[in-house]
């Protein structure tokens, strides 16, 4: 069998990229070419674990009860800054039913954020942890917070980027608000003689707020010791990240700790690293004794969990009058939050066009609020409204249709690097959705609709990694009765990693889906793979079955040929099946097999292969919108959404759809509804709970239409896959903000597009 | 005092009365595929059915079951421990994703088609436009509660009608 190697492995997770040692195989199956038909894999498989989720047996991180479990709850700052000068937490500890108060007294002083603490006394936000109670049931925990006697020392405060950067600004740290104290720069070729070389010249400046990503299912865990060992549930994206954090932050051996996730509801980025939640609860359980619950409220939800960081970006674009892009410029700032965090977003502008003259300068900037997370493609999704916004006033300054001006700058190569991609069926993309939107019909003339009610139909492009990497791995184990397991260290996020897992065993084994049961989201049994995010799972999981998969026949191959006594190369694998290439008596079914060899189990293992040398993994798209604006309400109305994508080979179509319209529904909510609104007096949150902070309902869908232009990528991996969860969102609301413009002609250059800020633009 | 609970009576004690009905649910009956979302009524994961009729628990208490029916997912499945075709046609049309509004998301669709088996899209969008789902995108949520209003339509006239007849019963002991 073939032997496997080390390498160091790089590639993009999220918007940065990830370097990794990784074991890699050093022979893999011949890769699925990009129209091969497959069996079971890309077929409509309804999702393996449907029974449990519409039954209500499916037991999420927040529906775990153990026996004599506790509650805990979270005191949180209340102020935007403040030092804690005293703390008196004895009335809470004599309250009847209160088990025990975590303060930064009583615990050890545990390193978070680089600089800060599990509890410091230094409270940069409003939502800042500064006790945890642990209680009999969550309501007595949540009174004995509100004994809790708190000395505040309140500070001056700042939540906004742009006077947080002003030398007089309040500090959160001694070295300044903007992080690492410096912009961060990217240039290629000469970007002031690229403008000379322009015949028309652009700058405008673009606005995207603060979102919150407000999973259905809150961040929770429940912890439990067996004496040293510690075995935590939680609603995660990355059950190896929690292992690690807690373990470091405990300072506990790794293998003494296990992290369980079956299902969770949802996570958006949010749920990506271990929460200082769950290590007060496993503090608080190790001195009870006993299993403890933590939960968040929506409103902690919305305060100290993460958020897409906002933007104020200006930009600068060059053209020539045959639509030559001959210069870029990019100038950025974003709000991090009170601790470190990444507010780039000028990804779009440097990789998704051809344009040799390139120039950016984006600064990360701290504020009083909570921190910033990865959420569902950071970065892009704001960095396309500016870009794509600018890109269609510069076609309409000189006459030319958005869609061809696309296609004049179209990148043959990676723009960054410099290097060719793997795959790139961008044009069809193009020309599907534009024939799905009618943009033939597309009034060339924006606002010049009649009635008040006007409609218009936009476009956006979309560029994103998801090509994922190694290290992942996969076990299968085959049982006697020719039923087969999948075990990975990856987790369904509600993804459809469950179903698609076994479709790759299926296929490759050529079995019967019934007969395959898939086992992730335990670091206890299961081994290695990354957390979800970046879009990287199936294409980082998906091959490492497939290779478990054809280790497994060929044990099965090798098995058949000592019973059979006959040469392996005589034999060949087939549904389930050893078989003689000649003779027919010479025969045996994989389960009598394995029972012959006198195994109960029989095991393999499989890798994630390496990733070519010298080719960059993209996956590419275009959206168009049709939209209605009311010009006497300012309400926008999305009709249709055509979402046409290169996303590799499609896995699952049925789980593919959801991702899809999931996308689409969230772009569209950052585009017209979703906004984090602080009081920059107080600065206190005041869209705290899911009736001020407005998210999308049946009522606000729009129709959608999916077409996937891409066959497999066999550069990328066996399976020849890419990622699709952050594509799908990635150009929704740059689409749907110019079809506005084509709709009433005034460009609404700030997010989310609000029925005021229409009527603002449209008759100020 | 009485309440019937997915077809079993149980007895209900005054103190138990203003407690908070999702906290009943989940806490003293166990009954944790009614989901927490919000805690104000704006989400749709806590929604159970009393008498046939939408419920977001999280805003009532126990009080506002005695006497009467209460249907959590629970009590969906078929007797037969096999889904509810209501539930199948949530499976096979792929309107699942986390699967975490889902159990809310089948009891509204539930309520819409008990009272009628033939709705139109838009009567679908408006019975489950309190149920915020986070990651699906709510289109094959409508298919699925089309699909299934077939099944509702075919057990109308027939004595067949597994819920109908055990909210009678339930609704004779109930008094």
């Amino acid at each position: 069998m073939a032997s496997d190697k080390i390498i160091k492995s790089r590639f993009f997770f999220e918007d940065e990229v990830e370097e990794k040692l990784a074991e890699v195989p050093t022979e893999e199956p011949d890769s699925w070419q990009a129209d091969e038909k497959l069996a079971k894999v890309g077929k409509p498989y309804s999702r393996i674990d449907g029974y449990d989720k519409v039954s209500g047996t499916a037991r999420y991180a927040f529906d775990m009860h153990l026996p004599n479990m506790a509650q805990a709850k979270t005191l949180r700052c209340p102020l935007a800054h403040a030092r804690i000068k005293g703390i008196d937490t004895r009335k809470a500890e004599k309250l009847s039913g209160v088990l025990a108060v975590l303060t930064h007294r009583n615990t050890p002083e545990i390193k978070w954020y680089g600089t800060s603490f599990l509890f410091d006394t230094h409270l940069r936000y409003e939502g800042d942890e500064v006790a945890c109670v642990i209680a009999e049931t969550e309501s007595i925990a949540e009174q004995a917070i509100k004994l809790i006697n708190v000395d505040y020392e309140e500070l001056d405060h700042v939540v906004d980027a742009k006077e947080a950067m002003q030398d007089s600004a309040p500090k959160l740290y001694d070295s300044g608000n903007i992080r690492n104290g410096e912009p961060g720069t990217y240039s290629r070729g000469e970007v002031e003689k690229g403008f000379a070389q322009a015949d028309t010249v652009i700058e405008d400046t673009y606005r995207t707020q603060i979102a919150i990503h407000n999973p259905t299912e809150v961040h929770c865990s429940v912890v439990n010791w067996d004496g040293d060992r510690l075995t935590v549930w939680d609603s995660t994206q990355g059950i190896f990240r929690v292992r690690d954090g807690v373990a470091n932050s405990l300072n506990i051996p790794l293998n003494s700790v296990r992290v369980i996730k079956k299902y969770m509801g949802g996570g958006f980025g949010s749920k990506l690293e271990a929460g200082k939640y769950t290590v007060m609860a496993a503090l608080a359980a190790k001195q009870i004794g006993r299993p403890v619950r933590i939960t968040l409220d929506r409103k902690e939800m919305n305060l100290a969990v993460g958020n897409r960081p906002d933007s104020v970006q200006t930009l600068k674009g060059g053209v020539k009058k045959d639509g030559t892009l001959t210069a870029l410029f990019h100038h950025s700032y974003g709000a991090i939050g009170a601790h470190p965090s990444n507010a780039q977003c000028s990804w779009p502008l440097k990789s998704m066009y051809k344009c040799d003259n390139v120039k950016v300068e984006e600064y990360s900037v701290y504020i009083n609020a909570g921190r910033a997370r990865p959420f569902r493609a950071p970065g892009h999704v704001q960095g396309f409204f500016a870009l794509e916004s600018l890109l269609d006033d510069l076609a309409e300054k000189i006459n030319m249709d958005p869609l061809e001006f696309r296609l004049k700058n179209y990148a043959d190569k990676d723009q960054v690097y410099n290097i060719p991609y793997t795959s790139k069926v961008l044009r069809e993309a193009y020309q599907k959705g534009a024939d799905a939107i009618g943009w033939q019909n597309r009034s060339e003339k924006p606002g010049s609709g009649r009635g008040p009610v006007k409609r218009g139909i936009g476009m956006s492009s979309q560029i994103w990694w998801g090509g994922g990497g190694p290290p992942a791995y996969a076990t299968l184990k085959l049982n006697r009765d020719g039923t087969l397991r999948v075990i990975a260290g990856t987790q369904d996020i509600g993804t459809g990693t469950y179903t698609f897992m076994a479709q790759v065993a299926a296929e490759a084994l050529e079995l019967p889906m019934e007969k395959v049961e898939v086992i992730l989201g335990d670091t206890a049994v299961a081994p290695y793979c990354g957390a979800s995010g970046g879009s990287t799972t199936a294409p980082s999981v998906s091959p490492a079955v497939r290779n478990a998969a054809e280790n497994m026949k060929a044990k099965l191959i090798s098995g058949a040929a000592a019973h059979l006594e006959v040469p392996e190369s005589q034999l060949t694998y087939q549904k389930g099946m050893v078989n003689h290439k000649t003779n027919t008596d010479k025969s045996i079914a994989i389960d009598q097999l394995v029972r012959e060899m006198g195994e109960q189990v029989m095991v393999s293992i499989g890798k994630r292969g390496a990733n070519p040398e010298g080719y960059m993994i993209n996956t590419f798209g275009a959206q168009f919108a049709d939209v209605q604006v009311d010009t006497e309400t300012g309400k926008i109305r999305v009709n249709k959404i055509v979402a046409a994508h290169d996303i590799g080979r499609v896995l699952n179509v049925k789980t593919l759809e959801n991702q899809m319209h999931g996308g689409v529904i969230q772009g569209l909510s950052f585009a017209l509804m979703e906004e984090r609104v602080i009081d920059r007096y107080t600065g206190k949150v005041v869209t705290f709970n899911m009736h001020d902070y407005k998210m999308p309902t049946i009522m606000d869908m729009p129709d959608i239409e999916m077409f996937i232009v891409s066959g497999g990528d066999p550069k990328i991996s066996s399976t020849g896959v890419k990622g699709v969860g952050e594509p799908a969102m990635i150009p929704t609301p740059a689409a749907i903000a110019n079809a506005v413009y084509n709709a009433i002609g005034v460009r609404i250059k700030q997010l989310p597009m609000t029925p005021d800020k229409v009527l603002n633009a449209l008759y100020r | 005092m009485h309440t019937i609970i997915n077809k079993k009576q149980i007895t209900l004690s005054d103190p138990m009365l203003d407690k908070n009905l999702l906290e009943f649910i989940r806490e003293n009956l166990d009954l944790t595929g009614t989901k927490n979302g919000c805690g104000i009524g704006m989400c749709g994961s806590c929604m159970v059915l009393v008498d046939d009729k939408p419920v977001q628990a999280c805003r009532k208490t126990v009080r506002h079951i005695v006497g009467k029916k209460l249907l959590t997912i629970e009590g969906m499945a078929l007797a037969d421990g096999n889904l509810h075709p209501l539930q199948q046609a949530f499976v096979d049309a792929g309107a699942i994703q986390c699967g975490f509004c889902t159990p809310g998301m089948v009891l509204a669709a539930h309520a819409l088609l008990l009272k009628n088996n033939q709705p139109s899209r838009d009567q679908i969008r408006k019975a489950i436009h309190n149920n915020l789902c986070r990651c699906t995108g709510y289109q094959q949520i409508v298919d699925a509660i089309e699909q299934a209003a077939h099944y509702y339509r075919s057990q109308r006239n027939t004595s067949m009608h597994t819920h109908k007849i055990q909210h009678t019963v339930a609704d004779s002991t109930s008094q």
